[in-house]
């Protein structure tokens, strides 16, 4: 039984005999055949930033939602500055001082931003209607104190990008004067300036008594702002530090509760590869211009750049999903007109995709584990076009042991499952296609630490097998450590490319910036 | 996270066996269990003769026209959509079919290709607008309706149609073999089995389940999403198209308006046998049993003279009643 | 394990001028209206004595019963459900109206007042069934249209009855030579009932609800209370529906509103309302029940074969609904398609 070791961190040390500000106490909860919880316990003091870490299916989510009455545990409880409070809707939680930004946003995509904020009290006229322009004026007011001053209120949620929504959110959870504001992965898009003005507030609140929770996969942010620190490993709590008294690759360890390996599997050295798929010219207006480049058999080739250069809709546009694309795509020497995901897949051109959202793109949630991973291959475990059971479940049978899939059965549901083996059954789908190229979307997007490595390893096996494998990834360190080429996109076209030993953050992130070699800006512009 | 392990060996029991079902085995057991209730106790208030072999296979072959368009009605709502263009396709095809065949035997087969004919055309066309124009469903197939009732009207209006259909069609919807089995049930229970077959055994019926549950995910999975929709829009159509031909092959005559009476109760078997109306789960015995529940209530009240009034009201109760029955849709959160 | 991400600096909120953004906003509302419009001028053309009292009094009042129908039926999809009931609620009410309605004025002022009841009240049940029996709105409408056609039946099993004619005059008369009644009822509704709906907190969540049921509940809207208005709003515009038509054909049936049904759904996305919910309103829905009974005076005016007219309203409600559709040429994802 993991025991928890709580250090009391420098702030509270000086409010001892306090009771925390949120407490639970050994909650527990299951869905369906998975645990989640397993009677964990949390606390989390006055005046504190709070970062929560674990691997995904650690429990984290889990637990945030607990106390955001979006979930309701099995059993447990949850203590509020000393009071037992049942929270049992996100009603509950907002009266006790607790709202949450989560990753998946809960903005309302036609109305305005000032309509998505204050929607669940506006103000009113004294006819009992609502108070246009008051409303905008305390938008405006919000946003102005929170110096996020570049969104429009009367904007309508669809007509912001990503970043902006996000930012939305936040100034909405803020509009509530959380006590203690919950924040799941709900800095994934901003810009590295926004960033900094969430982080401005977060500690404003501290400075003021109240409290921050933090979950992030970045360490970098975490290490940043927060000033505690919990760790949380298959359901249950292992240990709570104030920052800074643990080491990065001890944390680590205590996530993963194993040695850490070496993190990437070793590359080969740079050489000469046969062609497996030639691109000439490829244009998309306006975002992808004139992209030509090869990926050879065995390659790892990764995209590299900052957000919305291009990378997506390239493997898009490789996949069969845009029109009006112009450009020549060669496989293997053959040129081919892909107008359909459908046509990708097909024999004699065998791409797959693992796209970004595996909830939505990647899996049938509704479906079962055995239904999912032969949605790709069904055709080929026919007989007269009539399933053969016996030939699927011997497909199913070595996807769920070739991916190490953990699941209670095959015929679970996958929307039971937990992120990371939600992945290996899109990607082991994939598998069954014998695919021979392979173009993966941040694949390891919100993914644990050990199902990353399996991931990272299964990336090279396909390539040493001779398979192409194109590889956009968020994060640098992927992509420095699996690539065998790095193709960085600025402006929708390749403005580098950094073989072998050119391959390092540095260069990468400069490429991204659109500088050149040399450091000086580039005017890629024609 | 942790998996289960299996828990000890419990007593079997009816009741967990029951909740532990998923819901469109849970819809099915429910239907069927319904029907039999239904019998006894026709038996009892209606006529002694309720459970009497003769009088339940005179109300399959009746049943039998409705159990044709449900078929094709279900494959529609699996993909997640809706056909409203049943009253018309129906109605045009047997109008079509009877004029051409002009009541001859020996013109029987182009009269059915021209009927049959109609019914993959509008399928076709229903399919194309949804699965490429992406038009929705409901929608385009209402509109679909009014275009064919137009068409009809202005047909069967302008100059004199031959209406009466050929003896072998009569023949099919109203004979019965051996004193016993109307030829008609046999016909539905062809189409049946060949549904099950497609649905729960093979790769289109899987395809199908897929595109009605995330036509996205399906779509990048590879699969020809496209067809699938127009695959079960084109069985719509030609089921249709067949219960047309075979309604007016029991009335003797195609006539105007004489597939009005299906669309409600058509979609209603579907969903009472427990497939959702969202698509992407149901079986097809249930919607066997959807169809056979609606017509033995209604034999039964009509039997017992009650007013068309009291009928509507009861069906819609019906209907009602089985839902809550079956379990609830999923409550919307994230 | 430090990772570092690398992203762009936000970008300036794009400064696009007001009335392109509401040009953008309302394309769709736009189209409905220019349809309407260029509908209007074939009428006009066909017939010289269109911008007469007598012919703009009728064509007003053979679209009012539908305006209505329309509105009903708006209210609930914009909450992204549908109600299959509108029509026989409408018959609902004409039915009851028939049967109850006398020669005096005070006994008609108490039988409008119920007949609004009732009408809520149907909606009412139908927006309970929904939210706490957590059924899909299309099978409960379904399975209550039988039971209000049923109720119809009952009320008025052979179509009779009487309708007094001065409240037929009232609602289907003209002042000032020009401008009737029908319309002034109109307005009337508008202002009274939609509009202090639309613009209170409550119609605000109905559109939440249509946009995103659940970020709606995560942000503290009460979903269940939205979504119970919306459909009491639908059952209140079938009665004011079957009020008008009761009106206009003074007599009772049990089977008149049935045709409104599909009808309104038809209004609704001829009048740019998106069948998804969260945006569209009673305006486009005016617009589209209007088109569809110009049509029908153009098919007479054109002369058309009486045999022919309902494949040409088939053949229009199909252009419309492919033409709203076209917009898929321009989308150049595939997977933006299907979403």
């Amino acid at each position: 039984m993991a025991t928890s070791t709580q250090t009391v961190p420098p702030t509270e040390r000086r409010e001892a005999g306090r009771p925390p500000l949120v407490e639970a106490l050994k909650v527990t909860k299951h869905f369906g055949g998975t645990v989640a919880l397993t009677e964990a316990s949390f606390a989390c003091h006055q005046g504190s930033i709070h970062a929560l870490v674990g691997e995904n299916g650690a429990g984290k989510s889990t637990l945030v939602k607990v106390l955001a009455g979006v979930i309701v545990p099995d059993s447990g409880q949850i203590i509020i500055n000393g009071q037992p409070s049942p929270i049992h809707s996100p009603a509950d939680a907002s009266r006790l001082g607790i709202v949450p930004v989560f990753q998946e946003l809960s903005l309302m995509a036609t109305l305005t931003v000032a309509e998505n904020i204050f929607i669940a009290s506006p103000p009113r006229n004294a006819l009992g209607l609502v108070n246009r322009r008051a409303l905008r004026q305390r938008t405006e007011q919000l946003f102005a104190d929170l110096g996020f001053h570049h969104v429009d209120p009367d904007a309508l949620i669809s007509e912001l990008p990503l970043a902006q929504r996000q930012l939305v959110e936040i100034a909405k959870a803020l509009s509530h004067q959380p006590q203690l504001l919950i924040m799941d992965e709900g800095t994934s898009a901003l810009s590295i300036h926004d960033v900094e003005l969430v982080f401005k507030v977060m500690r404003r609140m501290r400075d003021e008594g109240r409290s921050v929770i933090f979950i992030s996969h970045r360490m970098a942010e975490v290490k940043e702002i927060a000033d505690t620190l919990t760790v949380f490993r298959d359901g249950r709590h292992v240990g709570s530090f104030p920052m800074g008294d643990v080491r990065e690759d001890e944390m680590v360890q205590l996530m993963i509760g194993r040695k850490l390996e070496q993190a990437f599997p070793p590359k080969p050295a740079p050489q000469q590869r046969a062609p497996l798929l030639e691109v000439k010219n490829l244009t998309w207006e306006p975002t992808l211009h004139d992209i030509s480049f090869t990926v050879g058999k065995g390659e790892i080739v990764g995209l590299g750049g900052l957000d919305g250069q291009g990378q997506g809709e390239l493997l898009f546009g490789l996949f069969g999903l845009l029109r009006q694309m112009r450009g020549e795509i060669r496989i293997e020497g053959q040129p081919q007109r892909i107008s359909s995901p459908a046509a990708a897949a097909r024999a004699g051109i065998n791409l797959a995709l693992i796209p970004e959202d595996r909830k939505t793109e990647g899996l049938i949630l509704g479906m079962s584990v055995s239904d999912n991973a032969t949605l790709a291959t069904i055709d080929r475990v026919t007989r007269f076009g009539l399933i053969d059971r016996k030939r699927e479940r011997a497909a199913v049978e070595r996807v769920i042991e070739q991916m190490r899939v953990r699941t209670p059965s095959r015929q679970t549901r996958t929307g039971n499952l937990s992120g990371g083996n939600q992945q290996k059954v899109v990607i082991g789908k994939w598998l069954l296609t014998e695919a021979r190229l392979y173009l993966l979307h941040d694949p390891s997007r919100g993914i644990d630490v050990g199902t990353k490595q399996e991931i990272y390893l299964l990336m090279r096996s396909l390539a040493d097998q001779g398979a192409g494998i194109i590889f956009f990834s968020t994060e640098l360190q992927e992509l420095v450590g699996m690539c065998d080429r790095v193709l960085v996109l600025y402006e929708g076209r390749i403005f580098r490319e950094l073989i072998g030993p050119e391959i390092t953050q540095e260069n990468i992130v400069t490429a991204a910036l659109g500088l050149n070699a040399n450091g000086e800006s580039q005017k890629t512009k024609t | 996270m942790t998996d289960l392990t299996s828990a000890a060996k419990a007593p079997f029991s009816l009741r967990t066996w029951f909740t532990r079902l998923e819901r469109q085995d849970r819809s099915v057991v429910v239907a069927y269990l319904l029907i039999v209730v239904l019998i006894a106790a026709g038996t009892l208030f209606v006529t002694p003769n309720f459970a009497s072999p003769t009088f339940l296979l005179q109300q399959l072959r009746q049943a039998s026209f409705l159990g044709i368009i449900a078929a094709g009605q279900m494959a529609v709502i699996l993909t997640g959509n809706i056909d409203l263009s049943i009253s018309w396709t129906l109605n045009l095809a047997a109008v079509l079919a009877t004029s051409v065949a002009a009541g001859q035997d020996s013109q029987l087969i182009p009269g059915l290709l021209v009927g049959i004919g109609v019914g993959v055309i509008v399928g076709l066309v229903n399919g194309i607008g949804v699965a490429y124009l992406r038009i929705p469903s409901m929608v385009l197939t209402l509109g679909m309706n009014a275009l064919l009732k137009g068409a009809t009207v202005l047909y069967t209006g302008s100059a004199p149609q031959f209406q009466k259909t050929p003896e072998f069609l009569s023949q099919l919807a109203t004979q019965v073999l051996w004193d016993i089995i109307p030829v008609a049930v046999l016909v539905w229970a062809a189409i049946s089995l060949l549904n099950i077959v497609v649905l729960h055994r093979s790769a289109l019926g899987r395809k199908t389940y897929a595109v009605g549950n995330n036509e996205v995910a399906a779509y990048l999975s590879g699969i020809r999403t496209p067809r699938v929709i127009i695959g079960a829009f084109v069985l719509s159509g030609v089921m249709n198209a067949l219960a047309g031909l075979l309604i007016a092959g029991n009335a003797g005559r195609s006539f105007n308006e004489m597939g009005e009476a299906y669309l409600l109760p058509a979609i209603a078997a579907v969903v009472i046998g427990g497939t959702s109306i969202l698509g992407g789960s149901g079986k097809y015995v249930g919607t066997v049993a959807g169809v056979i529940l609606i017509r033995l209530l209604d034999a039964g009240l009509s039997i017992m003279s009650v007013t068309p009034a009291a009928r509507q009201i009861i069906f819609g109760l019906v209907i009602l009643g089985m839902l809550f029955l079956y379990g609830r849709g999923e409550r919307v959160r994230t | 394990m430090t990772t570092t991400r690398v992203s762009s600096v936000s970008p300036v909120a794009r400064a696009d001028s007001p009335l392109r953004r509401w040009i953008n906003r309302n394309f769709r509302l736009l189209l409905a209206y220019v349809v309407m419009l260029a509908l209007l001028l074939l009428n006009v053309v066909l017939n010289p004595r269109f911008f007469t009292p007598p012919v703009i009094t009728s064509t007003s009042n053979q679209a009012m019963t539908l305006v209505f129908a329309g509105m009903a039926q708006t209210s609930v999809v914009i909450t992204g459900g549908i109600d299959l009931s509108v029509g026989p609620i409408i018959s609902l009410c004409n039915s009851l109206a028939s049967a109850l309605f006398t020669e005096s004025v005070a006994s008609a002022v108490g039988v409008i007042v119920l007949l609004l009841v009732v009408g809520a009240v149907c909606g009412l049940i139908n927006g309970l069934i929904v939210v706490y029996g957590r059924l899909q709105p299309i099978i409960v409408t379904l399975a209550t249209s039988s039971i209000f056609s049923g109720l119809a039946l009952v009320v008025r099993p052979r179509p009779g009855g009487f309708i007094p004619g001065w409240y037929g005059d009232l609602l289907t008369g003209r002042v000032l030579d020009w401008v009737p009644n029908s319309l002034i009822f109109l307005v009337i509704v508008v202002a009274l009932v939609w509009i202090p709906f639309r613009r209170s907190r409550l119609g605000m969540w109905v559109y939440a609800v249509g946009s995103n049921e659940g970020a709606a509940y995560l942000s503290g809207v009460n979903v269940n209370r939205a979504k119970i208005a919306a459909y009491v709003m639908s059952g209140l515009f079938s009665a004011i529906a079957g009020l008008f038509l009761s009106a206009s054909t003074l007599s009772g049936n049990a089977t008149t509103g049935a045709v409104y049904t599909l009808q309104s759904i038809a209004v609704v996305v001829l009048g740019g309302t998106s069948l998804f919910g969260g945006m569209g309103g009673v305006a486009g829905s005016l617009a589209g029940a209007f088109s569809l009974r110009l049509i029908n005076g153009i098919l007479f005016f054109a002369k058309v074969n009486p045999l022919q007219q309902p494949l040409y309203e088939g053949i229009v409600i199909l252009i419309a609904v492919v033409a709203g559709a076209s917009r898929i040429f321009t989308v150049r994802n595939r997977l933006d398609i299907m979403r």
